[in-house]
């Protein structure tokens, strides 16, 4: 991974530290993910209102900020950043896997293509919750991170081509069957929907909020992570990288104190908007 | 001072009456001598005064006193004195008001709705309390009470009246064609609006609306509602029904637009809940944007017609214009979209029944997946840390 080599080579100065840190994701990752959550947030806000318009606080919310075509605007606004930011992802993928011919992209222990290893990893570490086996190790990607971003992929492709159709219907029914109009709406709202239960519940659990990590991992904020968490929670990416003789390549410097305080404010700040919108439709969902 | 001094003439007056003329009265200057201030009461505190210039200008100003006050021949009268009959001329009047909601004399008497007695005014005079104008307010007295309402049990129609766009045009504007309280419910032979004779019965109310927007009646007798009201199906809404009696707003403003659908889904149950569940109703529901398709926005308003009739906005042949409206650049593909699809029905939109059960099943499976993942493992999880005594929180992380 060269690209987390430089990263770490950019940011290393000669500061003894007590513990080691390690780079384990880039500048661009870290603003990738940064502006990711900003638009889903901001899409879940705006959509969800539109979703159960019929709820009470949708209504409060809507003349709150200046009715409808004030929520839509902040939606469709959104909706192009993300856009944005998904097509430059894209770009880098197809750029590093496709021009460079860099290793590891589309497969490999360090792809977030998922392989035999994840159907492996996923029924052990089941097993092991259930106490009937070791707990299994993992690469640089576990298999539920690798779903957190392949429904993300998928998600984005869905509800975007859904939410365009939405947007620009008159454009779209040129080459969609009638009925597709119909379609898109229930296909861009129930996907729309799943995005923000599983990543407001199982996201913000599996990543955030669970016991190895509470409350909060800061590695996508910070890009670093320290030498302890880095063996235990990646053992197997942790291992082959010493195996290579690459882990001093990797060593990056411990996260600046004003840096961890940002993305803590910025990170609770995103975490307490997400189970506040949870509530929210948890509460219009099943209204009685 | 002055009471006392007024007081002082209207003694000496009465003094030298009975001095120099007991017996006969005539001539309206004979009462004035006494009654001519307009506070004068009598021992029971009852009003006996009369405004002379006022009533000297009035309607009934050239009358003499005895023409009405009948009883009354000579001085000194009695003291109690028997009530005014004024049918004795209007009888045609009072006709009106036999079977009527104010038959009761008593309760209603005629100065009620046309004031002081003295001074009463031809109805086309801005002074008269049934002037036009000054009707909402005179009908108001009794129907802007809300002790008056519950006592009757009828809704305090005043304020919904005086804020709805007839008692705009009349109070603002000053429009003497403004719909006031008269033009619907008539004056003397008011009936209930449960009497078939009344003209804000259900089926009278398109032909009294009419009676100013006869271009709208005939529209909707042309149309669906207003035929069956015609065929005496009562479940058929009428004018009122839609725009409600008194607080009849703009149709084109917000607040209709946004309360207008339910209205309509009332009786389209099935046709509001298909509706609810599109972006048209999505957003329409939020407010700020009101443009978003209602009801009539695509059916009409009133004369609302089938699919099947060529001239109805929503027959296929018209569907690209009256979507068109809205959807700039829409299409015969583009009208295909089905307004009031049904993602439940099957057999009515198969496509979209398997649209959605796929999505549901996407949901529930992924969910249902996950939780029990996430969930098993934070047991897991916390129970090695206790176990191991290694919680250190975020410490580590």
């Amino acid at each position: 991974m060269p690209d987390l080599e430089q990263a770490a080579e950019a940011g290393r100065e000669l500061k003894p530290a007590k513990g080691r840190y390690f780079m384990r994701f880039t500048r661009e990752q870290r603003y990738l993910h940064a502006v990711l959550f900003t638009t889903f947030l901001g899409l879940a806000a705006t959509g969800l209102p539109m979703r159960f318009s019929q709820s009470f606080w949708a209504r409060q919310f809507a003349s709150g900020v200046g009715g409808f075509g004030t929520i839509i605007f902040f939606h469709k606004l959104f909706a192009v950043a993300l856009t944005v930011a998904f097509l430059i992802h894209l770009k880098v993928i197809l750029q590093r896997g496709l021009v460079n011919r860099e290793k590891g992209i589309f497969w490999g222990a360090t792809s977030m293509v998922a392989n035999w290893k994840d159907v492996k990893d996923l029924v052990a570490h089941l097993r092991w919750m259930v106490g009937l086996g070791p707990k299994p190790q993992f690469e640089r990607y576990a298999y539920w991170e690798k779903f957190d971003y392949w429904a993300v992929f998928w998600g984005m492709i869905v509800i975007g081509f859904s939410g365009y159709a939405m947007w620009f219907a008159p454009f779209f029914a040129r080459f969609l069957p009638g009925w597709a109009l119909n379609a898109v709406l229930v296909v861009h709202s129930e996907e729309g929907l799943l995005a923000i239960l599983f990543i407001f519940s199982i996201h913000f659990v599996n990543t955030h909020l669970r016991p190895d990590s509470f409350p909060m991992d800061m590695v996508i904020f910070t890009g670093v992570e320290s030498e302890e968490e880095f063996k235990s929670k990646r053992t197997q990416e942790y291992e082959r990288v010493a195996r290579e003789g690459k882990l001093e390549t990797r060593i990056a410097e411990a996260p600046a104190t004003w840096l961890v305080n940002f993305s803590r404010a910025v990170g609770f700040t995103a975490i307490l908007i997400g189970l506040v919108l949870l509530a929210l439709t948890l509460s219009a969902y099943f209204r009685p | 001072m002055k009471t006392v001094s007024t007081w002082t003439l209207v003694v000496a007056a009465c003094g030298v009456l009975l001095a120099t003329a007991p017996g006969f009265l005539d001539a309206q200057t004979d009462c004035l001598s006494c009654h001519a201030g307009a506070s004068l009461q009598d021992a029971s505190g009852h009003s006996v005064g009369v405004d002379a210039p006022k009533f000297h200008s009035s309607i009934h100003g050239s009358l003499q006193c005895g023409d009405c006050h009948t009883t009354i021949k000579e001085y000194p009268h009695p003291d109690v004195v028997t009530p005014v009959k004024c049918d004795t001329c209007h009888a045609e009047e009072a006709a009106g008001l036999v079977g009527s909601v104010h038959a009761s004399r008593a309760e209603h008497p005629c100065t009620s709705c046309h004031g002081n007695a003295h001074s009463i005014f031809p109805k086309d005079d801005p002074k008269s309390a049934v002037y036009p104008l000054n009707i909402p307010r005179t009908c108001g007295a009794c129907h802007g009470n809300d002790a008056m309402a519950k006592k009757h049990g009828l809704p305090n129609v005043y304020p919904l009246y005086i804020d709805s766009i007839h008692g705009f045009a009349l109070s603002k504007e000053g429009l003497l064609v403004a719909a006031n309280c008269q033009s619907c419910h008539g004056s003397h032979h008011i009936l209930s609006h449960k009497d078939p004779q009344s003209p804000t019965y259900k089926t009278n109310i398109p032909k009294t609306c009419g009676t100013c927007h006869a271009g709208i009646t005939a529209d909707y007798m042309g149309g669906v509602h207003g035929k069956a009201i015609a065929a005496g199906h009562l479940d058929a809404p009428v004018c009122s029904d839609c725009h409600t009696a008194h607080a009849i707003e703009q149709p084109t403003a917000a607040a209709f637009r946004m309360q207008s659908t339910p209205i309509c889904g009332n009786c389209h149950k099935e046709k509001f809940s298909t509706y609810r569940d599109t972006f048209h109703s999505q957003l329409g529901s939020l407010g700020g944007y009101v443009e978003t398709a209602r009801c009539w926005d695509c059916h009409g308003a009133h004369q609302i017609l089938p699919a099947s009739d060529p001239r109805s906005p929503i027959n296929k042949a018209n569907l690209v214009a009256t979507c068109g409206r809205c959807h700039a650049g829409a299409n015969a593909s583009f009208v295909q979209y089905q307004p009031h699809a049904n993602a439940r029905n099957r057999k009515l939109n198969p496509a979209l029944y398997y649209v959605r059960l796929f999505m549901n099943l996407l949901l529930a499976s992924v969910l249902t997946f996950f939780l029990i993942h996430t969930i098993l493992w934070l047991i897991r999880s916390r129970y090695d840390q206790i176990k191991k005594k290694t919680a250190k929180g975020g410490e580590d992380a």
